[in-house]
């Protein structure tokens, strides 16, 4: 498996830590209701198809990536950096 | 302030295996430069009196002052001069932090392909890759297709030359074998 890093390019798998679903990225303002930080911290769907996670590119850039694939075909849809574009 | 004393990583003679050499690199101030936001340009001009640039993403710059290479987001090393005062970045001294490695002949390549997660044979003289050397952090500079520059931290010096004198006795081994 490759992730084609934004800033470094085609990289292989072992240069990444994987850390969780994107959900992650959609913290809740300190005041929501219990029940959506439940879902923050706890639930999550389990796709089968597309379905969109963080991974660090813990050996590499540094970066920490969007990474959008389907976890039937395995294929890599999109990788976008979460902190923007610049290398 | 007590006297320091600078002292190379290892010490160790270099090593030559089919006719490819592991070496220590002579010691060179490391000063890593990480701009803030957007401000990459203007590093660029204040390292324009030593004929560099703040590299773009897997390449380094080199002049007849020092080389600076690309060693992550918004990061980047700069390697002999001293970095010019009062940049728009943070700043700080890494001299001590890294061992810096030279593998050099026909050899190289084959070596760092038992050891890299990357396909080193399309890469060109000015490129600099942060990867892994086996699970070691590492900046791979390429010199020359057969001559590459390889920076891991000091703390993990002799664990990479190992794995690296492994590599090149096995090849060394399987080379013997043709023979």
């Amino acid at each position: 498996m490759r992730l084609n890093c934004p800033h470094c390019g085609p990289r292989d798998r072992r240069e990444f830590y994987y850390y969780g679903s994107a959900d992650y990225l959609n913290r809740p303002a300190a005041d929501a209701a219990l029940q959506a930080w439940d879902d923050y911290l706890h639930n999550r769907d389990n796709p089968a198809g597309v379905t969109q996670d963080l991974w660090y590119h813990e050996q590499g850039c540094t970066a920490w990536l969007k990474v959008k694939r389907n976890t039937v075909t395995h294929e890599i849809l999109s990788v976008e950096p979460v902190a923007g574009g610049a290398a | 302030m007590p006297d320091l004393i600078a002292k190379p990583a290892l010490g160790r003679a270099p090593m030559t295996m089919a006719a490819t050499t592991l070496a220590e690199a002579a010691w060179t101030r490391i000063t890593s430069i990480a701009p803030f936001p957007g401000q990459a340009g203007s590093i660029s001009a204040a390292l324009a009196p030593l004929d560099l640039s703040f590299p773009p993403a897997n390449r380094f710059v080199q002049s007849a002052f020092g080389r600076i290479a690309w060693s992550g987001r918004e990061q980047a090393f700069l390697f002999g001069p001293e970095a010019p005062p009062n940049l728009a970045a943070a700043v700080t001294d890494q001299s001590d932090a890294w061992v810096m490695l030279d593998l050099t002949g026909p050899q190289a390549q084959a070596v760092l392909a038992r050891l890299v997660p990357l396909d080193l044979r399309a890469a060109t003289p000015g490129m600099a890759f942060r990867t892994a050397l086996n699970h070691m952090p590492l900046l791979v500079m390429v010199d020359h297709a057969q001559v590459f520059r390889l920076l891991t931290f000091r703390s993990m010096a002799r664990t990479a030359w190992h794995e690296l004198q492994d590599a090149l006795s096995g090849i060394d081994a399987r080379l013997g074998l043709k023979a």
